[in-house]
């Protein structure tokens, strides 16, 4: 019974420590006062001033089409090269997936800074393009790894007799295997859009002059002093988090069920 | 049939963005620099002479100390949870997992954010110790290693209590029982049973959190405030701020071979169906 007490409180604690800085974020976000010493009145001004900032609107602009951007090419190139990858012999197989965990081992920073080393051999202009072909590298493996599995524990004949009974290959892949991999399909994209939203070092090495993203704009709005209106947008960024979560639980309830 | 071609796009966009890049970085640590801090291709030595010197040296030891600590407090912390919540009923585990991947999906810095927010002078944790008077004068809780540390604890825990807790989950409960019935006291059931079984997933998180924590250069900087110099903040410094990127490519390549080093090592200790994510 006190072990029991204690595992619960243990528990209780580190959840505690994990979602203490969010919801006091949230609270801080109808503060009335600019400075956050003391609690002065409910508010709804910060979400005013955050949505009369165009900055910050055009981050989350960047931020979500990069992250849908790359999200759709990573899952078409990555869906395409683990097929392609699954059919190889041994040793080209490992030759590819030594290179498609690369990008997956190798810290974000190097990523980063080899990206700009790269563009700026190519004399590329630094922006938005640069970011979506960062996030692109770094996004393919994760669907290429979420896919591949599936692959595996695919029947191979099914292909096979879809191709005898006469489709062509591409009905028998749109038909036949595609429906059948499709939850890894699923999953790898899910994996590309969550990882490009929260990527800060990629996308802050490889921009130019007046490109945000999210993150870069917490990261210049945390160097001039902490601003309420960072709490507001946290605020929202949790709730949309939460609801997409939510969202995708009861999705596979109702595929398992 | 034969889809070998399918393979070419990929190839060539791993060749130009993964590869290139890489080579690129390599060949530049090796690169002389003008007076003006251009790119000359003359081979040399002196940028990782350059890192040899004590400051640099004391980075790199400070590093790999707090990545370590932050590393052993991720297992100490997360153990224990991925335990719990392994033994938890069924439907109470994937809940109390959810919880703990949820934060992992608000964003990076904003959760960094938080904590600065949190430890801050005039921050509730000073303001409710100053209220119930156990202090005087406010703590100097941020600006230093202790909240770095805490910073990294915070962001990587996830990763160390996911693989430990894919392990724990599959593993089969007999073997605790028939260690039970054969006389084991929990201590001994948990060191040799338990803990031995679950080294796959303790490995995958060791590498899961050590690495983020190595190379890291917001925590250190948002939580450190610049007092605590980390090797991503000296590449980022030498790269943005002093253009000197032969020296902060010299620094990369020495963290990449730190790391694969590192990585070597702790796969010695994995086996084969490892506790990955996946």
């Amino acid at each position: 019974m006190v072990k029991k007490l204690i595992k619960r409180g243990y528990a209780l604690l580190v959840y505690l420590f994990l979602y203490l800085p969010i919801f006091l974020l949230i609270l801080y976000s109808f503060n009335d006062s600019k400075y956050r010493g003391s609690w002065s009145g409910f508010t709804l001004r910060w979400y005013k001033e955050l949505f009369k900032d165009r900055t910050i609107v055009a981050a989350l602009y960047n931020t979500f089409a990069i992250a849908i951007l790359s999200a759709l090419i990573a899952t078409i190139i990555g869906t395409i090269s683990a097929i392609a990858i699954h059919k190889m012999s041994p040793r080209w197989k490992m030759t590819f997936m030594n290179v498609t965990y690369l990008p997956v081992m190798n810290p974000d920073i190097v990523i980063g800074i080899s990206l700009l080393a790269l563009f700026v051999a190519l004399k590329m202009h630094l922006g938005f393009f640069t970011i979506l072909l960062g996030h692109i590298t770094f996004n393919t493996p994760y669907v290429i790894l979420a896919v591949l599995p599936k692959l595996k524990h695919l029947n191979p004949y099914l292909e096979e007799a879809a191709l005898d009974l006469g489709a062509t290959p591409m009905q028998a892949f749109f038909k036949v295997v595609l429906p059948e991999i499709m939850p890894g399909v699923v999953t790898g994209g899910l994996l590309a859009f969550t990882l490009s939203l929260d990527d800060f070092m990629v996308s802050f090495f490889t921009t130019g002059s007046g490109v945000n993203t999210l993150s870069i704009k917490v990261y210049s709005m945390t160097k001039l002093g902490v601003s309420p209106k960072i709490n507001a947008l946290s605020t929202l960024l949790f709730i949309g988090v939460l609801s997409l979560f939510v969202l995708l639980q009861s999705r596979e309830k109702n595929i398992k069920e | 049939m034969k889809k070998k071609w399918l393979s070419i796009p990929y190839a060539l966009w791993a060749l130009i963005f993964s590869i290139a890049p890489l080579v690129i970085i390599a060949v530049y640590s090796f690169c002389s620099r003008s007076p003006y801090g251009k790119i000359i291709y003359k081979f040399t030595f002196e940028h990782y002479r350059k890192f040899m010197e004590p400051i640099y040296l004391n980075v790199l030891w400070r590093s790999l100390l707090l990545a370590m600590i932050s590393t052993v407090v991720c297992l100490l912390v997360g153990y224990p949870m991925a335990m719990i919540i392994s033994k938890a009923s069924l439907k109470k585990r994937n809940i109390l997992m959810m919880l703990f991947v949820l934060p992992l999906w608000t964003n990076f810095l904003l959760r960094t954010y938080a904590w600065m927010v949190l430890l801050r002078d005039q921050g509730p944790i000073n303001q409710l110790l100053l209220s119930l008077g156990i202090i005087d004068e406010p703590l100097k809780l941020l600006y230093n290693t202790g909240a770095v540390t805490l910073g990294m604890v915070y962001n990587f825990i996830p990763f160390m209590v996911l693989p430990v807790y894919s392990v724990l989950a599959k593993m089969d409960e007999c073997l605790i029982e028939a260690a039970k019935d054969l006389g084991a006291t929990s201590t001994q059931v948990f060191l040799k049973i338990t803990l031995p079984l679950s080294m796959p997933g303790v490995v995958s998180g060791i590498i899961m959190v050590f690495m983020p924590a190595v190379s890291t250069f917001v925590i250190s900087d948002l939580l450190g405030g610049g007092q605590t110099i980390l090797l991503g903040n000296l590449i980022q410094n030498q790269f943005l701020v002093a253009r000197n990127w032969q020296f902060g490519s010299a620094i990369s390549m020495i963290m990449m071979v730190l790391i694969v080093i590192a990585m070597t090592i702790s796969s010695k200790y994995k086996s084969e169906d490892g506790g990955g994510l996946w």
